[in-house]
C-alpha cells in the first residue's frame, strides 16, 4: 500500500485530495477545485469604470512596486482561471484506476481529468452527490459565461497575469495565492471546462447508493457510507484481498438535514485513513509531520470491553446539531432586524443543507411577524436543485424521513414556493424578477467567492446601504473577498458552520472503530507500507 | 446445513403471501399478507406454526415485506401488535410510506362491512414505527451473519425482490414482479447472484402476453365509448398502485383527446396519495423520473375528489373507488347503484381473488349477483377486464429463473394446475429442481457451505509451471488427392493445459490445505513406495533360411541383435513414446525390456510355455504411471514375431 496526500484542502468547499495505491490499483480520493483562489480576480467591472481601469491598469500597478495596502485595482482584471489540486496535474490521469468522490465539492475538478486523452478510470459517486455536483458545475459554467462575455474571446494577452512580469507586479498577498510560496502552484491553474465537458464527465460516472457494493475488477469491493456532512456525502470502505481500508472524510455525527454519519458501517477495517482536517486545522496547530500511530496499543485492554453502544450513544448526542440550529436561529434574527430597519439581506452561502434550513427558519420568523418580506433565490439551477431535494428521502436524516412517512414535503420550501413566499429566478435579469422585485427582501444567491454570479451585482447595489446585511461564511480572507466592494457601509455577518468531526469526538470514534492502524498524512508526504 | 421453507400462505393459491425460511440458523419471514377472499381465521397465515409458545421474537430473525399490497402486508399489524412480534421489520422506503394508507383504507372498509376488526389505527401506526426502511441495492447487515439486499421489482412503486445471505447460503424471494416496464414503473432488475434457492411468484405461470400498448388502447377505447355515450365508468382499485398508473394513462389520453369529462378519486384514494408519489418519483420509470424538475407526472390536472352526493348526479364521469375487487366498502356501494344501467362500465384492473364480487364478474357474465341472502344486484352494465397486469408472464418467470440459475426454485402465489405446468418446464428446460408446496407444508433443500483452504507454496509454484504437451497430428492434405497420391502432412501442435494435481489435507482443528504431491510424504513422515510391474513375455522367432545356425541355441544371436530387432518392430508399430536402445535393453518412458536368460524367471507365466524352443523370452518391467503404454507394447510384442 502507498498513500500520498496531494492536498489537505481548505475547509468545506475545498476537500482534501489523496492518491492511494492498493493491491496494484491506483485510487484517487476526490478531485476538488480551490475556488477561494478566485479572490485574486476582479469581479465583472461596472461597464463605465471598466474601460479606464483596463487601460490604466498596468501603468498604475508598475508604480506600486512599493507595498501598500491592497485596493480593488490590484486585482487581476481578466477572465478567471481555476485552481486545481496543485500536484494532481503531475500524475498521468490514464494511470488512475479508480476515482472515489465523497462529496459534491469533491466532484468539481473532475471534468479536467475526464476530458484528458486516455482517461479510463472507473468513477464512483453516490447518486445524490453526483446530481448535486453536476448542478453546481453547470451553475459555475453559466456564471463564468458572464465574465467571458465581458472579456470577449480569448487572446494571447489574457494570460498576462500569469507571466513572470505579470506575477512580479502582483501584490505579495495575491502572488502567494496565484503561485504558492515557491511558484510551484502556477501549473495548477486551468481555464474552466465547458458545459459539454461537464456532461461528458457525468456520463463516465457510476452512481451508487449508500452501502451498495461495487466490485472493481473482481478484486476490490468498494462501499460508500453516509458521512452526514451534506446530502449525498460519504466515507468509503475498500475491501481488498489482503486488507480492509476505511477512508473517513469530513463527517458530522448528527445532521440537521443529511443522513447521519454511519460510523458503524466503517467497523472491522484494519486501516483507517483519517482525512477530516476541518477541526484539526482550526484548533491546535497540528504537528506538520506524519502521524502514524497505533491506537490499539495505546488503548488499554480493559478499555476494549467498553461498551460499544455506550460510545455510540455518546457520539450521537446531538449537542452539535443543537448548536448549529442555534447558529441558524441567530442568523435569522440578525436578518430579521435588518429587514425591519428597511434594509435587505444578501446570503451568498452555497451549502445546500444550510440554505434549506435557513429558508425554513427565516420564513417561519417572517411569517410570525407581520412583515411582508419576500425571499428570492437567484441561480440558474435553483429550481431544479430545490425540486431535487424534495425527491430524495433516502438521503436525508431521520426527522426528514419521518416527513415522508407522514406525507408531508421533505423540506418546507415546496409549500413556501407554492404560497409565493419564496420566489425562484434563474438570473438577476430575469423578467419575472424585475416585475416582482420588492425591497426590503432576503436574497439567496451564489457565489460565495463574491467574484461570480448574481451576488456581485446585488452586493454593488447594496454595499453602501448601512441597513442592509451581508451574511458570509467565514473563510480564509474575508477582507480580500470584500475588497472590490469597499468602502462598505453594509453590515457583514460572518459565521462558521460545523464541517467535520469535533476534536473531542475523534478519540471515542477511533475506540469504536478499533482499527489496527490509523493514518493521517500532511500535504506532499507519502506513506508506504509493504505489509499491505 | 439445509434451508427449510415453511409455506404459511400463497402456496398453490394467490393471497396471504407468507413464507418462513430457515437458512443456516437464521429464520426470516418473507411477507405477511392476508387473504381477501376469507373473513374468518383463514384470512391470516397460521402463525402458530412458527412458534407454539408464541415467542416470535426468538423464533424469527427478521420480517421482510416486499411491497404494500394487502396480500403481502395485510397481516403485519396483526402479527406485531396482536401476536406480539417485536423484532426488526424491513421494507423499502415507498413501502413504508404507503403501507399505512393501504392498511388504513382496508381497515375502514372492514369497519363498514361490520366485521370485527382485527387491528386498529393505533396498531397500524405502532407497527410502522418498528419498520426499518431500506434503499435499493443497499447491503443491510441485519446481524453479524445475515445480509439482505433489495432489488427493483417493478410491480408497484417500492416493490422489491429480496436477497438474503447467511454464510455461503444465499436465496432470493421475488415477491411480485414485472419483467416489462409499464406506464410509470421500470422493469425488475437484479444482479447475477449465486443462489441456492429462488422463491418466485407464478401468477401468470402459463400466460404469454404480447405488447401492452394494444391492450392499453383497448382500455382507453372502452372508457371513451362509455363516457361519450353518457355512461359512468367505475374503476374499483386499491388505494395505491393501479390507481396512479391508470390515472397517468387517462390523464395523458384526456389531454390528447381534449376531453372534459371529470375523473374522480373516491375518499379512500385521496389526492394525498399523489403527494407520496411525488416524493418517491425516484422509484418510478426513467421517463417519469426525468421530468421531475419541470412537471411532476403525479400532479394530475383533471382529477377531483368524489363526493357521495355525486353518485346519482347526471352526466358521464370516471370514478376510481376503493377497495379493489369490490370486496365491500365504497366501491360496492357505487357498484350497487351503477350496475343496473347498461350505459355504465365497470373496469376491473388486474387479478381478483376467488370469493370476491370482482371474481364473480370476471368469471362468466352474470346478470344477477347475490350479495347476501336478502340483497341481490341486477348486473346490466358492461364489464371490461384490463388485460395488462403488473405481474410478469410465463416468459418473464422463465427468463428470471434462467438468469439467476439457482440450484432450487420454489413457486408460490399462483394457481395449482398452472404452477405444475411451469414446474415441469423449469425442471425439463432449465434442469433446476423445482417445488410448488401447498400451504403449511415445508420444503427442505440442502444449502451451500464453502471451506476455505490454504495452498502451499510448492503447490502454487506447480500451478505456475507450464504443462506443455506436444502431439503430432497427421492430416491428409486435400490438394494432393487429385494427383492420386495422398500425402500425410504431420503437424506439431503444442497444448498447455494447466490441470494441476494437488492433495487436499483436512486435519482436525486446522484449516484445510492444498499441497503438492511431493510434500505429502514429508508431511506424513512416511517413506515413498513405488509399485513396479514385471512380466516375462515370450516372442516367437521367425523361421529363416539360416535356420540351421539358429537351431542350436539362442545364444547364437547375441542379445543386442534381438533388442535391435524388437526396437525396429516397436518403432514401426508404436505411435507414441520415445524408444531408447541401450544395447542390452530397450526403454520407453519407464518401461524397460531386456532378454531374459533365466529359465525360471519369477515373472514368467507357466501357461505361456508353448513350443518353447522357438521363442525368446523378454523380461519387462514398468512403473504404474506408464501402465497403459506398457500394455500397448506388450500387445504389440505378442502379435508379432522376431
Amino acid at each position: 500500500m502507498k498513500f500520498t496526500c496531494l492536498s489537505k484542502g481548505g475547509g468545506f468547499h475545498f476537500p482534501p485530495c489523496h492518491m492511494l495505491s492498493v493491491s496494484g490499483f491506483r485510487i484517487l480520493l476526490d478531485c476538488p477545485l480551490d475556488l477561494s483562489s478566485l479572490a485574486i480576480f476582479s469581479p465583472v467591472p461596472i461597464a463605465l469604470e471598466a474601460h479606464e481601469s483596463l487601460e490604466t491598469d498596468s501603468v498604475v500597478r508598475k508604480k506600486q512596486k512599493i507595498e501598500k495596502t491592497l485596493d480593488a485595482n490590484d486585482l487581476v482584471c481578466a477572465e478567471p482561471w481555476y485552481k486545481t489540486v496543485k500536484s494532481l496535474h503531475l500524475w498521468d490521469a490514464s494511470f488512475i484506476d479508480v476515482i472515489l468522490i465523497s462529496s459534491p465539492t469533491g466532484l468539481l475538478g473532475l471534468p479536467f481529468l475526464t476530458r484528458t486523452k486516455d482517461f479510463s478510470s472507473k468513477i464512483y459517486v453516490t447518486e445524490a452527490a453526483a446530481r448535486i455536483g453536476q448542478l453546481m458545475m453547470e451553475d459555475l459554467v453559466s456564471m463564468h459565461m458572464e465574465l467571458r462575455q465581458f472579456y470577449g474571446p480569448e487572446d494571447s494577452s489574457f494570460l498576462q497575469w500569469m507571466r513572470w512580469e505579470g506575477l512580479e507586479v502582483l501584490p505579495s498577498e495575491l502572488k502567494k495565492i496565484a503561485s504558492g510560496t515557491d511558484c510551484e502552484e502556477l501549473g495548477a491553474w486551468m481555464p474552466l471546462y465547458s458545459a459539454v465537458d461537464v456532461k461528458d464527465c457525468m456520463r463516465k460516472v457510476q452512481t451508487l447508493k449508500y452501502a451498495e457494493e461495487a466490485c472493481y475488477n473482481g478484486t476490490l469491493v468498494i462501499k460508500a457510507f453516509s458521512s452526514g456532512l451534506e446530502i449525498g456525502t460519504c466515507n468509503w470502505t475498500i475491501n481488498g484481498p489482503k486488507r480492509n481500508i476505511a477512508y473517513i472524510s469530513s463527517s458530522i455525527f448528527v445532521s440537521t438535514h443529511a443522513m447521519d454519519f454511519n460510523f458503524l458501517g466503517l467497523q472491522g477495517n484494519d486501516l483507517i485513513i483519517f482525512s477530516d482536517f476541518s477541526t484539526l486545522d482550526t484548533t491546535e496547530n497540528m504537528e506538520n509531520d506524519n502521524t502514524y500511530c497505533d491506537p490499539v496499543t495505546s488503548s488499554n485492554a480493559s478499555d476494549d470491553l467498553y461498551n460499544l453502544e455506550e460510545i455510540a450513544a455518546s457520539l450521537l448526542k446531538d449537542d452539535e446539531s443543537m448548536e448549529e440550529m442555534e447558529k441558524l436561529a441567530f442568523i435569522c434574527t440578525c436578518a430579521f432586524d435588518s429587514v425591519r430597519a428597511g434594509g435587505s439581506v444578501l446570503v451568498p452561502i452555497d451549502r445546500l443543507g444550510i440554505v434549506l434550513c435557513l429558508l425554513e427558519q427565516m420564513s417561519l420568523l417572517l411569517e410570525s411577524s407581520s412583515l411582508k418580506v419576500p425571499i428570492y433565490i437567484i441561480s440558474s439551477v435553483a429550481e431544479e436543485l430545490l425540486a431535487f431535494t424534495n425527491i430524495i428521502p433516502e438521503w436525508l436524516c431521520k426527522q426528514r424521513q419521518e416527513k415522508l412517512f407522514s406525507g408531508e414535503p421533505l423540506f418546507a420550501h415546496v409549500k413556501l414556493i407554492k404560497e409565493r413566499k419564496i420566489h425562484v429566478f434563474p438570473a438577476v435579469h430575469s423578467v419575472e424578477l424585475l416585475t416582482n422585485w420588492q425591497e426590503p427582501c432576503v436574497v439567496f444567491c451564489p457565489h460565495w467567492s463574491l467574484r461570480l454570479g448574481p451576488v456581485v451585482h446585488l452586493l454593488r447595489y447594496w454595499c453602501s446601504d448601512p441597513n442592509s446585511l451581508l451574511i458570509l461564511e467565514s473563510g480564509d480572507d474575508a477582507n480580500l473577498a470584500l475588497l472590490p466592494f469597499k468602502p462598505m457601509a453594509m453590515k457583514v455577518l460572518q459565521c462558521s458552520f460545523l464541517s467535520g468531526i469535533s476534536l473531542q469526538k475523534v478519540q471515542p470514534l477511533l475506540k469504536a472503530l478499533q482499527p489496527k492502524l490509523l493514518l493521517t498524512v500532511s500535504e506532499g508526504f507519502e506513506v508506504q507500507d509493504p505489509n499491505f | 446445513m439445509a434451508i427449510d421453507c415453511l409455506v404459511l400462505g400463497a402456496g398453490q393459491e394467490v393471497g396471504k403471501s407468507c413464507m418462513v425460511v430457515s437458512i443456516n440458523g437464521k429464520r426470516i419471514m418473507f411477507d405477511c399478507g392476508m387473504h381477501m377472499g376469507y373473513t374468518d381465521s383463514r384470512r391470516y397465515p397460521d402463525f402458530s406454526l412458527i412458534s407454539k409458545t408464541g415467542d416470535f421474537d426468538n423464533a424469527l430473525t427478521c420480517v421482510i415485506v416486499t411491497h404494500f399490497h394487502l396480500d403481502h402486508i395485510g397481516a403485519l399489524p396483526y402479527f406485531t401488535e396482536v401476536c406480539g412480534y417485536k423484532g426488526p421489520i424491513y421494507m423499502t422506503y415507498p413501502t413504508k410510506a404507503l403501507a399505512p394508507l393501504m392498511l388504513e383504507d382496508y381497515r375502514k372498509n372492514m369497519d363498514r362491512r361490520g366485521e370485527d376488526e382485527q387491528f386498529t389505527s393505533d396498531h397500524i401506526a405502532e407497527c410502522m414505527k418498528k419498520v426499518i426502511p431500506v434503499d435499493l441495492k443497499q447491503t443491510v447487515q441485519v446481524d453479524k451473519d445475515l445480509q439482505i439486499r433489495a432489488y427493483y421489482a417493478g410491480h408497484v412503486i417500492g416493490a422489491a425482490m429480496f436477497y438474503a445471505k447467511v454464510g455461503d447460503a444465499a436465496m432470493v424471494y421475488t415477491g411480485d414482479y414485472n419483467m416489462t416496464p409499464d406506464r410509470h414503473l421500470g422493469a425488475a432488475q437484479i444482479d447475477r447472484l449465486q443462489l441456492d434457492l429462488l422463491i418466485t411468484e407464478s401468477t401468470y405461470a402459463t400466460t404469454i402476453r404480447d405488447s401492452r400498448y394494444g391492450r392499453e388502447r383497448e382500455f382507453l377505447k372502452a372508457v371513451h365509448n362509455c363516457v361519450a355515450a353518457g355512461g359512468k365508468v367505475l374503476i374499483p382499485t386499491f388505494a395505491l398502485g393501479r390507481a396512479q398508473e391508470l390515472c397517468i394513462l387517462l390523464e395523458d389520453y384526456w389531454e390528447r383527446m381534449n376531453l372534459k369529462v371529470p375523473i374522480y378519486f373516491s375518499a379512500g384514494l385521496t389526492i394525498q396519495a399523489n403527494m407520496y408519489y411525488k416524493m418517491l418519483i425516484n422509484w418510478t420509470s426513467q421517463k417519469i423520473k426525468e421530468t421531475y424538475a419541470t412537471h411532476n407526472a403525479f400532479d394530475f390536472k383533471n382529477v377531483r375528489n368524489f363526493d357521495r352526493s355525486l353518485i346519482n348526479a347526471p352526466g358521464p364521469c370516471v370514478l376510481f373507488a376503493t377497495p379493489g375487487m369490490i370486496v365491500g366498502g365504497f366501491s360496492l356501494e357505487v357498484f350497487m347503484q351503477w350496475a343496473p344501467s347498461e350505459n355504465n362500465l365497470v373496469t376491473l384492473p388486474g387479478y381478483c381473488v376467488a370469493g370476491t364480487i370482482g371474481h364473480k364478474l370476471m368469471s362468466g357474465k352474470p346478470t344477477k349477483i347475490d350479495l347476501d341472502k336478502d340483497t341481490q344486484i341486477n348486473v346490466r352494465c358492461q364489464i371490461h377486464q384490463l388485460s395488462f397486469s403488473p405481474h410478469t408472464d410465463a416468459k418473464g418467470i422463465m427468463d428470471l429463473v434462467k438468469f439467476l440459475s439457482p440450484k432450487h426454485a420454489i413457486l408460490v402465489h399462483g394457481e395449482k394446475p398452472k404452477m405444475a405446468t411451469l414446474k415441469e418446464r423449469i425442471q425439463s428446460e432449465l434442469g433446476i429442481q423445482c417445488y410448488c408446496p401447498a400451504n403449511n407444508e415445508t420444503v427442505t433443500i440442502p444449502s451451500t457451505h464453502y471451506v476455505k483452504a490454504d495452498a502451499s507454496g510448492t503447490f502454487i509454484r506447480s500451478c505456475l509451471n507450464p504443462n506443455f504437451k506436444f502431439s503430432t497430428h497427421s492430416s491428409t492434405d486435400k490438394s494432393y488427392l487429385d494427383s492420386n497420391k495422398s500425402k500425410a502432412v504431420s503437424r506439431l501442435s503444442v497444448s498447455d493445459d494447466r490441470a494441476t494435481e494437488g492433495i487436499l489435507v483436512v486435519e482436525k482443528g486446522k484449516k484445510a490445505k492444498v499441497i503438492h504431491q511431493d510434500e505429502i510424504l514429508h508431511m506424513l513422515g512416511e517413506k515413498k513406495h513405488e509399485i513396479q510391474f514385471a512380466y516375462c513375455i515370450p516372442m516367437p522367432m521367425a523361421r529363416t533360411e539360416d535356420l540351421s545356425s539358429t537351431s542350436h541355441m539362442l545364444c547364437g544371436f547375441d542379445k543386442s541383435t534381438l533388442i535391435s530387432r524388437l526396437s525396429m518392430i516397436l518403432s514401426d508399430e508404436l505411435s507414441e513414446g520415445n524408444i531408447l536402445d541401450l544395447g542390452e535393453e530397450l526403454q520407453v518412458e519407464s518401461f524397460r525390456v531386456s532378454v531374459c536368460s533365466s529359465d525360471n524367471c519369477p515373472h514368467r507365466l507357466s501357461s505361456s510355455l508353448q513350443n518353447g524352443s522357438e521363442s525368446v523370452f523378454f523380461c519387462c518391467n514398468w512403473s504404474v504411471a506408464d501402465e497403459k503404454l506398457a500394455w500397448k507394447i506388450i500387445s504389440i510384442m505378442k502379435n508379432s514375431t522376431l
